[in-house]
């Protein structure tokens, strides 16, 4: 995938699947140790342990649809390509962590990409599930919780749509100060 | 502070939206976006933020889901679209400029757009 935010909404889509009511991103770029890192976690059903060792196997799926699971295979080549590589913490019943870390200075490392449009996809369609965003940069991080919005919203759903007007501009200017931009 | 000002915008927001009376019974008219990794390489987070973006501009509030694969790999990215009472359609290979139309034909006018159809399904 170009971006590591369309990696982000793929690995999504997996914790929704295991039926996740929270799911936390995080992301830290760190250039002083070289490193872009990437974490999803979620509480959804989990995997066993042994389902684990196989599951960066493109074999290995519990899809009915289609014999083959792309998602963490494509992400682990692409980590492995930057000096990187993937990590899969689960347990059954209790969630999901996965987590994937590359190079950040290496050349084939794909760039963020649009992470607002990954951010804003996933809460319209997913009102009813927690999503909590970290990112850091270096010194600098934002985070956001859809819990805090829907304390002030009150009765107003977060697929609104003058609500995801409102996040669309707060992430564009916070993302923007995240980078050092004025 | 930024995000002070910006809670604060969200909190008169509320207060906004809470007094328009919005007519939403009857159901509202449900968009499904296929997001699994085939979903995604084929572009479906484009056309879910250009059906956002009309949905918006129209002023419409429709209930947005996304599902996983279903199957039909070849023909994603796939949207399903469904009125109150009406089939389900699927539509495949669409792009962000279809997405619009979508939403501009079927969503708002209940015509379907049969050179975009790839299933249909009774709810
Ligand atoms: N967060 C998660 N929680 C529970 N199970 C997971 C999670 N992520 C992946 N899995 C399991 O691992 C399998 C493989 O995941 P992977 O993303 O590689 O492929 P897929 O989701 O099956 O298909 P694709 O990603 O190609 O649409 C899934 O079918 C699912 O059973
Ligand atoms: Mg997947």
């Amino acid at each position: 995938m170009e971006e590591l935010s369309l990696h982000i909404l793929d690995l999504v889509q997996n914790s929704l699947g295991a039926g996740a009511g929270c799911i936390e991103i995080v992301i830290e770029e760190n250039t002083d140790r070289d490193l872009f890192l990437v974490e999803i976690h979620d509480d959804g059903k989990g995997m066993s342990r042994e389902f684990v060792e196989r599951v960066l196997n493109p074999f290995t799926t519990t899809r009915t649809t289609r014999r083959v699971g792309l998602g963490l295979s494509l992400l682990e080549m692409a980590t492995r390509q930057c000096n990187g590589g993937i990590e899969i913490d689960s347990e059954l019943g209790r969630g999901t962590k996965v987590r994937a870390v590359f190079q950040h200075s290496h050349w084939d490392r794909a760039p963020l990409g649009n992470i607002k449009a990954t951010l804003i996809t996933i809460i319209s369609a997913n009102p009813l599930v927690r999503l909590v965003y970290r990112h850091r940069v270096n010194n600098r991080s934002f985070s956001l919780d859809t819990e805090e919005v829907i304390t002030v919203l009150g009765d107003i759903p977060l697929n609104h749509m003058a609500v995801l007007d409102w996040l669309e501009n707060y992430l564009s200017q916070e993302l923007n100060e995240l980078y050092g931009g004025g | 502070m930024a995000t002070l000002k910006s809670l604060d915008d969200l909190r008169k927001l509320r207060e906004q939206v809470q007094g328009e009376i919005t007519e939403r019974f009857g159901g509202e008219v449900k968009i499904i976006v296929g997001m699994g990794t085939c979903g995604i390489a084929a572009g479906a987070r484009d056309v879910m933020t250009a059906i956002l973006q009309e949905l918006r501009t129209r002023n419409i509030q429709a209930a947005i889901t996304q599902t996983g694969c279903v199957g039909m790999c070849e023909r994603e990215p796939l949207i399903d679209i469904v009125r109150p009472g009406e089939e389900r359609i699927t539509y495949g290979r669409v792009t962000p400029v279809d997405a619009k139309r979508l939403v501009a034909e079927h969503v708002v006018h209940g015509r379907v757009v049969e050179d975009l159809v790839v299933a249909r399904f009774e709810e």
